[in-house]
Parts: C-alpha cells; sequence; structure tokens
C-alpha cells in the first residue's frame, strides 16, 4: 500500500530512532553501553519489519520480524552471561 | 479506522524515538537501560497494534509478535541489569557542587 504523510512520518521517526542508538553504539564508552543500545535498536528493528511489511504487502516479514527477536533476546542472554562471569 | 492506525503509528513511533534519545542523554548505564527498553516496547507494541488496524487479516501473527517482546525485552532488561551490577560498577550520583566561599578566597 502506498503510505500517506502520518506513516512516512512514522517511518522517518524509526528511522531517527535507529540512528541515534548507532550513535550510542559507536561512542558507548563501555561495553555494557553498547550491549543495551543493541538491544534498543533490536526492538525498534522489530517493529520497523512489521511496517516493512505494511509497505511491501507481503505477510512474510511478520515471521521474519519474530524470528529476529528470538535470535537478538538469545543473543543478549548470552552476552549478559559473559559480562557476569568477567568480574564477579 | 486509517486515521486512528496512523495515529497509533505515530505515537509508536515517536515513542521509539524518545527511548533512543534517552539512550543519548542519560548519564548512566542504569539509567539507559531504564530508558531503552521501556520506551522502545511500548514503541514497538503501538506500532504493531497500529499494523494490525491496517491490516485485520493479521492479527494472529501480530499478536505472537507482542506476546513474545512482552515477554522477552523486560526478562533481558532484568538479566542484563543484574550481570552490569554483578560486575561491579555503581550507580551514578549527582557531583556535588564546590563550595563558593573557596573559588571567592581565590579570587
Amino acid at each position: 500500500m502506498t503510505f500517506n504523510l502520518l506513516e512516512l512520518l512514522a517511518a522517518g521517526f524509526i528511522g531517527a530512532a535507529l540512528l541515534l542508538g548507532l550513535i550510542r553504539l559507536i561512542i558507548g564508552p563501555d561495553a555494557p553501553d553498547r550491549v543495551i543500545s543493541a538491544d534498543t535498536m533490536s526492538v525498534t528493528v522489530t517493529a520497523g519489519l512489521t511496517v516493512f511489511a505494511a509497505y511491501f504487502n507481503s505477510a512474510l516479514f511478520l515471521d521474519v520480524a519474530l524470528v529476529y527477536g528470538a535470535i537478538s533476546f538469545i543473543g543478549l542472554i548470552a552476552i549478559a552471561r559473559v559480562i557476569e562471569g568477567s568480574n564477579s | 479506522m486509517r486515521l486512528i492506525a496512523d495515529i497509533l503509528l505515530l505515537l509508536g513511533a515517536i515513542f521509539c524515538f524518545l527511548g533512543a534519545l534517552g539512550l543519548i542523554r542519560m548519564p548512566d548505564i542504569y539509567n539507559r537501560i531504564q530508558a531503552g527498553t521501556k520506551a522502545a516496547t511500548l514503541g514497538s507494541i503501538a506500532i504493531m497494534l497500529g499494523i494490525g488496524m491496517l491490516y485485520p487479516e493479521w492479527w494472529s501473527k501480530l499478536l505472537c509478535i507482542i506476546g513474545f517482546l512482552l515477554f522477552t525485552s523486560p526478562v533481558s532488561s532484568s538479566v542484563l541489569a543484574r550481570a552490569v551490577y554483578l560486575s561491579g560498577i555503581k550507580p551514578w550520583s549527582k557531583p556535588k557542587q564546590p563550595l563558593k566561599n573557596s573559588a571567592g578566597e581565590k579570587s
């Protein structure tokens, strides 16, 4: 479907959120900052994939969003274990 | 119907943007966890409700994604906060202001 102005504005806000997360991912002073930025970006990407599904009019992107969320959750748990075990 | 969906989409996108802005602005890792996770989760759920109003035949998959997000996002943030706390990072506190008298006596 063709997007009208409000939906294009929503897509622009999602892109700006991803850009701010990328800035924190680059300049983050420590490893946990980068991990939490990647987590926020993955949640935002999951929302952006559903917007993609509406734009391209195919329900395949919803499955992609679900699997992407699952894989990012497992990766974040693994990285949290690494952070916890390194010092304690 | 489309206007309600558009308003939900825009609200969710603004919440995602504010969460990412909090990720930039906040001074500490714990504040960043709070700002990032909760606002981004609320924004994503609002966006998926809006998409579900645009395409009513996708409700089942969208409800699956919403349930998964509601289940995993607090768990991941809690696990990460616990790991950061156990690795020995102290919470941020407001820096103390220097006394004005000492600065005045020097000049």
